[in-house]
Formats: C-alpha cells, sequence, structure tokens
C-alpha cells in the first residue's frame, strides 16, 4: 500500500474519552450489571484440591437435597451433553468443561451446583461428595519432559506433546565462524495481569429456538466460536454470543472462559431457565489462566567487536494441564521476529511443549513477548559483559540498519517501519542517560549497589490469523490449506436526521476505542465525535464478526481503526455524491466541514449533512441514478501482508512491528534485597499514533504489570502441585507506591501496510520492562542468573548468599516426610486426669467426636481405625472435612501414632503424629508432636495463617480433652504448681 | 437492634446517598450484594471480596469502607455514600470526577468508583497533599490498567484548585 500519514482535526490529537462520564458516575453496565430474567439461576463450582487425581465416584445426593438448590452437573452430564473441546494439535488429550474421569489441576472444574443463589449455591457444594485416588504429578517442565515422568494425558505417551525444529540461514556455519558462542538460559515464571474483574457468563437456553443466548464478558478471539459451538454441537448461530460494551479489564485473560461459556450452557438447558456464574478472585486466580512460564536456552554466536551473527533458541514452554485454544499461542505468536531488533540473519529455533499438572497456560498481554525478550536481552546484556563491551554499544553495533525497512527478518517478519537508531539517539538524549550514569557512578563510589539496564523489543501487532499453522509441518500445512489474514469490521450509520452511530468488532476491556473510531470517523464526516454515538456491544447474531473479531494482539489501531476509516469513507463518497447531485458539481468537489456539505469551489453551494443522510432514507428517488438507498456502510478490512507460513518455514507473524527502547536505573538495598526503580524511560515508536493520551494510558499500564512482573508477581505452586497464590495478600500487584512515574518518549514512523500509519502500543512495556530491570539488576549485582519476580528476599539471598539453616533444637524427628510447606508443631499440655482415663477418651469414638473441635460425627470403620465428619476454617476459608484416622504403635496407656488424612471441596492434607502419655502428680502430661501437608484452597489462601490455626486447634483439642475427662476449666499446659496444690489441700480451690 | 423475621432475614435501615432506605438481609449477606442486589446499585464493584483490591470502597459516615468486608446489617443507622454521591443531582460531575476523566485517569473504570471514594474523603481531610501521601493514599486500591500516573496527577491537581478557589 502506498505510504500515507493521516492527520485530522481530531486523529492524532490527545482527546478526553467519550467512555468516561458513565464510568466515573458508575452508571456504566459491565456484563455481572446486565439485567437477568426473572428465575435465573447462579452456579457456583466445585474444584479439585489435587494437582493429579483420579475420580473414583461423585456423590451429589445429599447437595441436591440442600436449600435452594435446583440442580447439579457432574463429568457425566457434560458428556452426555457436549463434545470434548477441538484443540490445536492432533493429539489424545479430550477436555471438557467439567472433569470427567480425573483432575489434571488444583481447581480444575469438576461439579457446578445451580441455585437459588450464589449463597445457596456454594452451600451446597460442601455436600457433594468426590473421592479421589491422588496420582504421582508432573510439576516441573523439565521434570516433566523427562522419559518416565509421571503422564497428564497417559494417551499421548508423552508430556512433551509438540516438538519443532526451524532453521533460517546458515546457523551452524555461523556458530563455527564465531569467535565465541555466549549461552544463557532463562526460566520465566508464571503470572497474569489479572484483570479486576472476572469472568462473567449469563446463558439462556432457547428451547423454542434451539439457542444458546449467551451474555459474558468473554474478549475474544471468536476463533473459539466453533469451538464452542462444535462441543455444544450446534451451528454457529444457534450459539449467541453477546458482549457488553465495558469490561473490567481484559489483558487477554478474558479469551479463557470458553469453558464455562459452555458449562453454563449445558447448565441453562439442564434446567431449562437462565444461569449466570461470576467467578470470584480465589477461582480467578486459582484456575482461569495464567502466561506459560518457559525455560529456553539462547546462544548467541558473536564476533570479537560485538557483532552478533547467530542465535540458537531451544524453548520449553509449560501449558498446564490443558491445551485449551488458541494455545500454544505464545509459542508461535512472536516466531517471525525471534530476532528481536537486531540484524541477526541466521537462527535456530525449537519449539517443544510440555504438559504439567498446573493451571492451563492462555492468553495473557504480551503473548509470549515477555518470555522471549526476556531470553534475547538478558543474553545480550550477558554478551556485552562477556566481551567486555558497553551493553549500549553492543545494541548499537547490531541493531537493524536504518533505511532497510520493510525488513525480512529471518524467521519471516516483515517490519514494516522504523529507525531505531533514531530512536536510541532521541531516548539517551531526552532521558538524559549521561546522567543517570553520573548518578550510577556516585552510588557506586558511596558503596551502593545501583546498576542500569536496558532493553530493545520490536513490538509486533495485529497477529496473523495464520500464525499458529508454524506448529504444523509444512505437508500438514499443504494439506490443511493455508491460513493467514485478519478480518475486521466496522459499521457507520447515519439516521434520517443525520445521526451518527457506529459500531466495531473490537470489543474494548478499557483502553478507549470508542473515543479513537468517533475521532476517526469525525474527520471525515466534517462532524464532532461527540456527536457521534459508538455503541462497541457485540452481538454474534446480529453484528458482522469474523475469528479474528476481539481485543487481542493490539490489532485494534492496525485492524478495527482501518475499518472504521473504510466504512466513514464509503458514507463520505456516497454522501458527497447525493450532495454533488443536487449542487450539480463533480463529487471530488464536495468537501465536509462543521456538519456541512459543500462545494469547495464555491463554499456558497452548500447543504446541510442532515438534509443529505435524510435523502437517502425519505427520497430514494431523489437520488443519484444506481444509487443504493439508505445510510449504512460496513468496512471490512485485512491487510494483505498477512500471508500463511511459506515452506521455508517463515512466517510475518504480525501486521506491524513498532519499537521500544527503555532503560532505567536501579538501585538495590544491601539490607532487604529491595530492588529500587530511580528512574525509567521509555521510548516508542509506533507509528501514528491515534490519540496521544490514550496511547501513554498504554504505556503506562502495560509498565506497571512490567514492574509488577519483574519485582512481585508470580503464581507459586507447592511441590504437591497445590497453588499457593490464591488472594491478592499472596499474588502481589504493585500500587501506587511501588510503580513510578516513567518517562515516556515518542517518534512516529508511520506503517506504510496501515491506512491510518498506526501500529499497535499496547504490549511492548509488559515485553521490555521485566528484562529491562533485570538487566539492571544484573549490572548493579553482576549476577547473571536471575529469576523473576526479584523480591527481596530473593534478591537478598543472591546479593547476601542463603540465610543459614535454623540452628538444631531439641526438636523430635518430623514424623513424616514433608514438603517445605509442610506444617509442623510439637507441644505439651497436663489434664487433670489418670492417663488411662485419657487413653480412654482417645480411643472410644464417641468420646473422641467430642473432643475434636468441628467434628461433627465420628464412627469406628475398623481396628483402631475411625472415620470423621468436621467443619473446619482457616482464615477466611470454612468448610466441611471427611477425616480418617487410624492409631497405630499402640501402647497403652502411654504413646501412639495417630495418622491421617482430611478432604473436603477446600482441600486436602495428610499427615501424622505421635501422642505420649505420661502420668505426674495430678493428672497426665501429654506430650505431643505432628508434621502434616495441605492442599487445595486452605493451601491458596490460608497459607500464611496455617501455624497458627494448627497451634490453635492442638490447644482446643486439649482444653476439651480435659474438659471431658476431668470436667471443665481442669487443663492447663503446666502440672499445678505447688501453690495450686497446696489451695486445693486446703479446700480452696478445687 | 433489628428482629430476624421468619425467612431468617432482618431489615435494615440506613442513609444510602441522602436518602433513607429499608431493606432486608441474611445476617451473613454482605454488604457488597445487599447494595448490588437488593439496592440495585451497580457502581459497586467486587474485585476480590477479601478487602484487598478496594473496587468495592464506599464512605460509611464519611469514612471509606470496604463493602466486602462488612455485613449488610452492620450499615444499619448509619450513612453510607456510593459513587453517586459525588455528582450533583443534575449529572454534573464533580471536580475529582472531571479531573479523572482530563488526566485519563482510568481505563477500564472498574476500579474508578471505589479509588473516587478514598479520594474524597482523603482530599476532605488532606487539604493540601504531597504526591507521596496521594500515592499512599491510593496504595489501598488496585488498578491494573492506567499505572495510576493519571489518578496522581488529577488529584493532586484537584487540590491546588480548591486551595486557589
Amino acid at each position: 500500500m502506498k505510504h500515507e500519514v493521516h492527520v485530522g482535526k481530531h486523529v492524532g490529537r490527545p482527546m478526553e474519552r467519550v467512555e468516561d462520564a458513565q464510568l466515573l458516575a458508575g452508571q456504566a453496565l459491565f456484563c455481572g450489571d446486565m439485567p437477568e430474567r426473572d428465575g435465573t439461576l447462579q452456579a457456583a463450582i466445585l474444584r479439585s484440591p489435587h494437582a493429579h487425581a483420579e475420580i473414583l465416584s461423585i456423590d451429589t445426593s445429599e447437595a441436591l437435597l440442600q436449600p435452594g438448590v435446583e440442580a447439579i452437573l457432574t463429568g457425566k452430564e457434560i458428556k452426555e451433553d457436549s463434545d470434548p473441546f477441538l484443540i490445536v494439535l492432533r493429539q489424545p488429550m479430550d477436555q471438557w468443561s467439567l472433569a470427567t474421569d480425573r483432575v489434571r489441576f488444583v481447581g480444575e472444574a469438576v461439579a457446578v451446583v445451580v441455585a437459588k443463589d450464589r449463597y445457596l449455591a456454594e452451600d451446597a457444594l460442601d455436600y457433594i461428595k468426590v473421592v479421589y485416588k491422588p496420582l504421582p504429578i508432573a510439576l516441573h517442565p523439565l521434570e516433566a519432559a523427562k522419559d518416565g515422568a509421571p503422564l497428564v494425558h497417559p494417551a499421548v505417551g508423552s508430556n512433551v506433546v509438540s516438538t519443532r525444529h526451524f532453521s533460517y540461514g546458515e546457523p551452524d556455519k555461523a556458530f563455527a565462524e564465531a569467535d565465541r558462542v555466549v549461552e544463557l538460559t532463562i526460566d520465566y515464571p508464571r503470572n497474569s495481569q489479572t484483570p479486576l474483574e472476572g469472568y462473567v457468563v449469563l446463558a439462556d437456553y432457547r428451547r423454542e429456538e434451539q439457542v444458546y443466548d449467551v451474555q459474558s464478558n468473554f474478549q475474544g478471539p471468536f476463533t473459539v466460536h466453533p469451538v464452542m459451538s462444535k462441543a455444544l454441537r450446534v451451528k454457529g448461530p444457534q450459539l449467541r454470543m453477546r458482549s457488553p460494551a465495558f469490561s473490567g479489564g481484559g489483558f487477554g485473560v478474558k479469551q479463557a472462559m470458553f469453558p464455562y461459556v459452555v458449562l453454563m450452557c449445558i447448565a441453562s438447558r439442564r434446567v431449562g431457565r437462565p444461569v449466570k456464574w461470576v467467578e470470584d478472585r480465589l477461582e480467578h486466580l486459582t484456575a482461569a489462566i495464567a502466561a506459560p512460564n518457559r525455560i529456553i536456552r539462547g546462544q548467541a554466536a558473536v564476533m570479537n567487536d560485538g557483532k552478533v551473527i547467530g542465535f540458537r533458541f531451544e524453548q520449553l514452554d509449560d501449558y498446564g494441564a490443558y491445551l485449551r485454544p488458541p494455545m500454544p499461542g505464545p509459542l508461535y505468536r512472536q516466531h517471525g521476529i525471534m530476532t528481536g531488533g537486531y540484524d541477526v540473519k541466521h537462527m535456530t529455533i525449537t519449539n517443544r511443549l510440555v504438559m504439567t499438572n498446573k493451571t492451563p497456560s492462555g492468553m495473557v498481554r504480551g503473548f509470549g513477548g515477555p518470555q522471549i525478550y526476556y531470553a534475547i536481552e538478558r543474553l545480550m546484556q550477558t554478551v556485552a559483559v562477556e566481551l567486555g563491551m558497553d551493553h549500549l554499544d553492543l545494541i548499537r553495533k547490531n541493531l537493524i540498519p536504518a533505511g532497510s525497512f520493510p525488513y525480512r527478518a529471518a524467521a519471516g517478519a516483515l517490519i514494516d517501519s522504523g529507525d531505531y537508531q533514531m530512536a536510541l539517539e532521541i531516548a539517551t538524549r531526552d532521558g538524559k542517560l549521561d546522567e543517570l550514569k553520573g548518578r550510577r557512578e556516585k552510588a557506586r563510589a558511596e558503596g551502593r549497589l545501583y546498576g542500569i539496564g536496558y532493553a530493545v523489543v520490536v513490538e509486533p501487532a495485529q497477529s496473523n490469523m495464520g500464525y499458529l499453522s508454524t506448529i504444523n509441518t509444512v505437508e500438514e500445512r499443504h494439506k490443511a490449506g493455508p491460513k493467514g489474514g485478519n478480518v475486521a469490521y466496522c459499521t457507520v450509520n447515519v439516521d434520517a436526521l443525520g445521526g451518527v452511530s457506529l459500531t466495531a468488532d473490537s470489543l474494548p476491556q478499557g483502553q478507549g476505542h470508542a473515543t479513537v473510531l468517533s475521532q476517526i470517523v469525525a474527520d471525515e464526516l466534517g462532524i464532532e465525535p461527540h456527536d457521534i454515538v459508538c455503541n462497541m456491544e457485540r452481538d454474534t447474531q446480529r453484528d458482522p464478526w469474523s475469528i479474528a473479531t476481539g481485543n487481542y494482539s493490539s490489532r485494534f489501531s492496525s485492524a478495527t481503526a482501518p475499518a472504521a476509516r473504510l466504512a466513514a469513507r464509503k458514507i463520505r463518497a456516497k454522501m458527497a455524491k447525493i450532495a454533488a447531485h443536487f449542487l450539480k458539481v463533480s463529487p471530488d468537489k464536495i468537501d465536509f466541514s462543521e456538519g456541512k456539505i459543500f462545494a469547495i469551489e464555491d463554499p456558497q453551494k452548500t447543504l446541510r449533512f442532515s438534509r443529505v443522510a435524510g435523502t437517502a432514507h425519505w427520497s430514494p428517488g431523489e437520488l443519484p441514478p444506481d444509487m443504493e438507498p439508505g445510510m449504512c456502510e460496513i468496512g471490512v478490512w485485512s491487510a494483505p501482508e498477512l500471508e500463511p507460513p511459506n515452506d521455508a518455514d517463515q512466517i510475518n507473524t504480525s501486521l506491524t512491528y513498532g519499537f521500544v527502547f527503555d532503560y532505567c536505573g536501579v538501585e538495590i538495598d544491601r539490607d532487604t534485597g529491595e530492588v529500587n526503580i530511580d528512574r525509567y524511560v521509555t521510548m516508542h515508536d509506533s507509528g501514528k499514533l491515534l490519540n496521544p493520551l490514550l496511547a501513554d494510558g498504554q504505556v503506562y499500564g502495560g509498565f506497571a504489570w512490567g514492574v509488577g512482573a519483574a519485582l512481585r508477581e508470580e503464581f507459586v505452586y507447592g511441590e504437591d502441585g497445590s497453588f499457593l497464590s490464591g488472594t491478592f495478600a499472596d499474588y502481589l500487584c504493585p500500587t501506587a507506591c511501588e510503580v513510578p512515574e516513567p518517562l515516556i518518549l515518542h517518534m512516529e514512523s508511520p506503517s506504510p501496510f496501515t491506512p491510518l500509519g498506526a501500529k499497535g502500543i499496547a504490549e511492548g512495556n509488559v515485553m521490555s520492562t521485566p528484562v529491562c530491570i533485570a538487566n539492571a539488576v544484573a549490572d548493579a549485582t553482576g549476577i547473571r542468573d536471575l529469576r523473576l519476580p526479584l523480591t527481596p528476599a530473593k534478591v537478598a539471598a543472591l546479593i547476601q548468599g542463603q540465610e543459614p539453616a535454623r540452628p538444631k533444637g531439641n526438636q523430635a524427628t518430623p514424623p513424616m516426610e514433608l514438603s517445605d510447606r509442610g506444617i509442623r508443631g510439637q507441644g505439651t499440655a497436663f489434664v487433670a486426669a489418670a492417663p488411662e482415663l485419657v487413653w480412654q477418651t482417645l480411643v472410644d469414638p464417641d468420646q473422641l467426636a467430642r473432643v475434636i473441635p468441628g467434628c461433627h460425627k465420628m464412627e469406628l470403620v475398623g481396628p483402631g481405625s475411625y472415620r470423621a465428619e468436621m467443619s473446619l476454617g482457616v482464615g477466611i476459608v470454612r468448610g466441611r472435612f471427611e477425616a480418617r484416622v487410624s492409631l497405630t504403635d499402640l501402647n497403652p496407656p502411654k504413646s501412639a501414632v495417630i495418622s491421617g488424612s482430611l478432604e473436603g471441596p477446600l482441600g486436602s492434607s495428610s499427615g501424622s503424629g505421635n501422642v505420649r502419655l505420661v502420668a505426674v502428680e495430678g493428672g497426665t502430661r501429654i506430650s505431643y508432636d505432628y508434621g502434616f501437608d495441605i492442599s487445595g484452597k486452605v493451601a491458596a489462601v490460608g497459607g500464611r495463617m496455617l501455624d497458627g490455626a494448627a497451634r490453635v486447634l492442638m490447644s482446643q483439642f486439649f482444653q476439651r480433652l480435659g474438659s471431658l475427662t476431668e470436667g471443665p476449666g481442669k487443663i492447663s499446659a503446666a502440672p499445678p504448681s505447688w501453690w495450686q496444690r497446696l489451695l486445693k489441700l486446703l479446700g480452696i480451690a478445687r | 437492634m433489628s428482629q430476624l423475621n421468619n425467612d431468617g432475614r432482618s431489615s435494615v435501615s440506613f442513609i444510602l446517598n441522602g436518602n433513607p432506605v429499608t431493606g432486608y438481609a441474611e445476617p451473613r449477606m454482605l454488604l457488597t450484594d445487599f447494595l448490588r442486589e437488593e439496592m440495585g446499585l451497580t457502581e459497586i464493584h467486587v474485585g476480590c471480596e477479601h478487602g484487598v483490591c478496594g473496587a468495592c470502597t464506599i464512605r460509611m459516615d464519611g469514612l471509606p469502607a470496604r463493602a466486602c468486608l462488612t455485613f449488610a446489617i452492620q450499615a444499619e443507622g448509619h450513612r453510607i455514600d456510593t459513587v453517586q454521591s459525588l455528582a450533583q443531582p443534575s449529572g454534573v460531575l464533580s471536580d475529582l470526577q472531571l479531573a479523572f476523566r482530563k488526566h485519563h485517569a482510568l481505563q477500564c473504570g472498574y476500579c474508578t468508583p471505589g479509588i473516587l471514594m478514598s479520594s474524597s474523603a482523603f482530599l476532605e481531610i488532606n487539604h493540601d497533599p504531597s504526591e507521596e501521601e496521594v500515592r499512599d493514599m491510593l496504595s489501598g486500591h488496585l488498578c491494573r490498567c492506567t499505572g495510576y500516573v493519571g489518578m496522581v496527577r488529577a488529584i493532586l491537581e484537584v487540590a491546588r484548585n480548591r486551595i486557589s478557589a
């Protein structure tokens, strides 16, 4: 396409957002606020406490009797009513919207209760009895990828479900000729930008129409619409997906809700009423989604002058328990641009995809970019260190030269425009790099730990819908047919009085799309942005949509925005033709301004915008010959540059490629290990900016999450696969105190491939900021292996060495092998009753039931073996458990070993303890020690409180034991003192 | 002390955005659910239900409070204000809301009503805050979209304008 820079009266200017009045007044309707039909039921989901287990049985009979419960669905009903979801790979790894025969991660949906309200639905969850048989787990990607690892999907025969090798240029030659090879392996953690609004689904099965009418905050892409409709066994139009105009943040995350859409559709069909489900925060953090954690072994072939001539990347990407479409997108989304901002012609890539017993991976802002740029930019910093070169000089030496755009990168990206050298010059000058270097020098002279980091990112936008087919071999691709493009829609309507409205396919998640669309259309039609009503709702039964519809890959500026201009231009052309007809001039001599349409050469010849629009509605007979009546136009846009992968496995993964250059100074507190960002500069070339204020908003937001990913955020799993980051007190999002204000700089190299010259800008900083901060920490400390997040504890350990082990006390040997998180404790108590009496209480089920806190029922199920039902709580989590307890090594009335397990909807636990009874004066001294592991919801949210809770339970236990054996008030941690014995003798005390 | 009805709910009466209201709530019902479900206030946004994110923040007798950590029956006899209390009855937005709009202090807007409640209370107590104090106040809230920059600017600007007014 011919290059054209478009600056209009409104496009390119900072403007307040047309969305904000509603939001600020609290009147914007989010999905959870949408009106519900009378009789709508609410759903709550029972989730797996195990990382991997067979489901032996599910008993819902008692739960069905609970108040308000209308239905309960399990995997059995789901298998009856739906087909497994299609997946990208041809591998036997079926998945439904509920677990069927086994669970594969903590938090996997096992059953859904549909009830009158959410409180009652959650109450009933406690009464569903699921018997699990725990299985060995595959947790760490490297371990899971080994032969003999426990298999997440046994039918596949391996946890590595896809391996592909790619070679570009002459990598072997490059590595043979290199002066040296520099290598670095990185291990990028799991995280997510966690929108503040969780998933919401309101499904209504219309039996007579056989239509599933769904309102949700699903954000697209609609590539999964066919996945959902096929699972539901209906044709596309029978699955009506509606989205409200407002969504409480997306960041890609709201793509992965589609299994819940199907689940609620089936529930609605079963109960014959609408069913609504609102995800809570624990569900979201535990089970919604995570960006894949990835291990990348990177190698650079380097000449002594700093020129990098080749790269090798071996990637192992962890997709968790299921491969939900469009996974493994993050592994291929950046494929064409794996050489980053550098002019490197020779490269190999090996992509391996591993399944583990963790939450499925999915779309998160950056979509594989943070992982890859962490590898490339950490590797480049390491090259600089090894060569003894300044990092920035090394970057300069290797950047793609100015004047070589459009530039075809080794793996196929067609980088549209840029001037990277100029960007560096502006950034170092306007960001005052010299001053920052001075600060570093001064800090170091004072003995402080200070470092400067750099990062270079080529920011892709608007994904090529064919990128994922790169995972298939050339032969497979030929068989399946070519895939490419990215179709965008915008509809502009002008009513009979000249009122302008539009709809578009971008499903905004807060970015201000309506504002930009109104700017674009206002410019074309000579009206004001506030005169245009933008309806950003989407309805697949009513609005045009394609598989590319949605909010992802920063596609708005380069996909939906051009579609809007196309639609507006069609309207403009039509109105110009009508006006020309009336004014008796040629249509190319017509212009639009301030609500008027006039002859350029004779502005006296003018018509009101509304008058021209009205003609198309009121008097189609007056229109110029051959013109269609009405005034509604659809703009459809797909860029021709988005070609399918070629036979050399080259793929132009994106339409536009912006440029980001960041640098920062950080100081590390030697005592606490805290990383403080002293100054952060972020330089962007995103082509033409459509609204600079909105563009800066994307940079600020991406930067804030970049800071979170660098320093705080990680989804943490225990060694048993339990999930440990279930609250916002465990998963630490940065607040206003942790996010400094970065200095944002811009330059504009318009994209020749998009009509407005714009590129994406929303994802650059989530790719650049984590590695920029890590490079600064590497510069400050000289440490090479840095794993994010760089929390104070982790950094302190790196700079100070590991803390010495806790001194050995007189603690008894732990009764069982425990993970690091296992709860251990010991103590003594005194009971004013003889050991024999205490013993009798401990072995009598009825008595024991009264002693154990929260126990409702206890029965003897075998010699020394009990089954109990109890209610327990830790912090905010309370629920019912089934306990199995056995007494072994009985040495009445002196000692016993108690071991057992707890199982409930909130989690499971197993452990054991020793109890010793010693007769002392006035009663029995009981000494005990215990150790147990814990998983499930209790572990996810209660981790910080478990030790305290265990101590409280123990003290309650002995208090009750004391009451029962000797009457109330007879328990103390120590035998009665001589003073108490004296009082007793005197009859003053009992 | 209000009495439990035979359906297990008790009546709750309080002043909501200046108007007396009465509703019925089970003792365990959260104020978030009560305001949303019983009072129809969709501006009450639920983000975490454990008091960290601040999206549900309201003002109770003038002080910011987490509606998700408050039972509905605890509102009995109190004054509860939501973001609706900020704009004039005619719908004209307050200086704080307008400053948020001017500085693009919101994107998805889900956290915004809660942040406006904390900020409005803060500015009543602290007329001339430093940036550090504003950030400290905002640290009771999570925003995942904006990086907080626009909010800090907006709040500082409102404080300056009120002083010079």
